[in-house]
């Protein structure tokens, strides 16, 4: 798809091809026996879909251009390039920010990952052809704004790369912790997540945020196996079946994050990724290094100066120095209007409360995180929480 | 591609004998970039005539077709090979130094022949 796109320089157009070749090799192939090399075999047979296609409707002038394209432009040659380097310019296309940020997400998984609409609007819990709509209008903007299809020069890489790990991890968060529907976890889009940043990181090796990603991805998909119990419950770190963790991810990601930050250009995902370390090396909950782990939300700040940091950082410091301390830094933060309303910050007060031995707080604490309409497996947990705290 | 540049200077905005100097460098390097193709400064818009079609007769009206409070204070038309030039070209024009000031980038339509 991303080699289809640069050959004939429209998204849209690509997309289409693309399926149709798939469409052929499913008609011929049972009969005419796969070709040689598949791979090449379907890039050449969309491309030429494509290029009929531009043709047909050549009296639309930036398809012309398009067209003219393909014939060949003596002056500027296109390199050769790999299906990678197509992949990646795909990305940064889908990425651009010239396109409204709430459809970079969707975009990547339609024309990065192939995910079909349907399944797009499932995840962002939209009528198909909502999305669907979002999607051409997008695919318009690029064409009709003149995005290019390439990647960015490396003078522009901190503001523009920024966008692309932007929306890997959100690919990766939707999934690991969707915002919508009633499932706790949507491997396919962790999957798709993980592979994207290996990608990334292959292309771009002196990118420490980069390597940082992959990291930080692949240490916390790692406990993704028991991270909910039988019934679809979700479990808290500190209850999880350690031995169900994914120790080779584990080992990986530690592995990279340590490389990464030995190049001393700290970053936020490489800051993560060195907290998730932490948790997801520690052989037992007990034995977690929550004094690394504060410091470590201390330097995060300075990247990400949010109340959710700070959030995090407070649970580190109880942890490592106690729930007293920790409960100070989320009282001054609940004094925030608009922080009040984020189920997490109740559910962290509740905790330290009820380590306190102040369980009637705690269990308001729960009960007023569960006002706010948290995701369901969250509800499950809170009711659970507050069950045991009344018995 | 063509890209027209349309310029909001934003509502303090007052231009200034020593910027001068400033827009001259960006025309010229545009010029020497091959981008340029035209810009132009406009009148306020208390000098707008509207004219529209009402039976066959040309009708006037005094001021803009629409009363908004961010007007185009001027253009530059540029031809750049895509956006991401066109963006970086744009964020040279001095005014958009000035507070509250921003720059619309307007893609035009290419009609077919011209390559």
């Amino acid at each position: 798809m991303a080699t289809v796109s640069r050959l004939v320089g429209d998204v849209e157009v690509a997309e289409d091809a693309v399926q149709e070749a798939c469409a052929a090799a499913v008609a011929q192939w049972p009969t005419a026996g796969v070709p040689a090399n598949p791979g090449a075999w379907l890039v050449g047979t969309a491309r030429h879909k494509a290029l009929d296609r531009l043709r047909r409707e050549s009296r639309r002038p930036d398809r012309e251009a398009a067209a003219m394209r393909e014939r060949g432009d003596p002056g500027a040659p296109s390199p050769p390039g790999t299906i990678e380097d197509d992949q990646l310019s795909l990305i940064f296309t889908c990425c651009h920010p010239a396109l409204d940020p709430g459809v970079r997400v969707p975009l990547t998984l339609r024309s990065v990952c192939g995910l079909t609409t349907s399944e797009i609007a499932a995840v962002f819990l939209v009528p198909e052809p909502t999305m669907a709509q979002r999607l051409v209008r997008a695919k318009r903007k690029i064409r009709q704004a003149g995005i290019p299809l390439r990647v960015p020069p490396p003078d522009t890489w901190p503001e523009r790369l920024a966008g692309v790990l932007r929306v890997i991890y959100l690919v990766f968060t939707e999934g690991h912790r969707p915002t919508t529907g009633a499932s706790a976890v949507r491997s396919e889009l962790c999957d798709e997540a993980v592979r994207l940043a290996r990608v990334l990181a292959e292309l771009l090796p002196d990118e420490p945020e980069v390597v940082g990603l992959v990291a930080l991805l692949l240490l916390t998909d790692a406990r993704r196996p028991a991270r909910l119990d039988d019934d679809g419950e979700l479990v808290l770190l500190a209850d999880q079946d350690r031995s169900r963790w994914d120790h080779g991810k584990i080992a990986e990601g530690a592995a990279l994050v340590e490389r990464s930050l030995r190049r001393r250009r700290p970053g936020p995902y490489q800051l993560q990724a060195a907290i998730a370390a932490c948790h997801s090396t520690a052989p037992t909950a007990e034995e977690t290094d929550w004094r690394e782990i504060a410091v470590l939300y201390g330097e995060l700040i300075r990247y990400e100066p949010t109340p959710v940091v700070e959030a995090n950082r407070a649970v580190a410091v109880a942890m490592a120095e106690g729930p007293a301390p920790g409960l100070v830094i989320l009282d001054t933060l609940g004094a925030d209007a608009q922080l009040s309303r984020w189920p997490q910050l109740h559910v962290a007060r509740a905790d330290l409360l009820a380590r306190l031995g102040r369980l009637p707080d705690a269990v308001d604490a729960y009960r007023q995180a569960l006002s706010l309409e948290p995701p369901s497996a969250e509800r499950a947990f809170i009711t659970r929480r507050i069950r045991q705290l009344t018995s | 591609m063509k890209y027209l540049c349309l310029v909001y200077p934003g509502e303090d905005f007052v231009p200034r004998p020593e910027d001068a100097p400033d827009f001259a460098a960006v025309h010229r390097a545009m010029t020497e970039a091959g981008v340029y193709l035209d810009s132009g400064a406009l009148q306020p818009s208390s000098a707008t005539t509207t004219v529209t079609l009402r039976d066959g007769d040309t009708l006037l009206t005094d001021g803009p077709f629409a009363e908004i409070k961010e007007q185009v204070g001027g253009y530059f038309l540029l031809d750049c090979a895509d956006l991401d030039e066109a963006v970086r070209w744009a964020a040279t024009i001095p005014t958009i130094r000035s507070g509250g000031a921003s720059i619309e980038i307007r893609p035009l339509v290419e009609f077919g022949g011209r390559g």
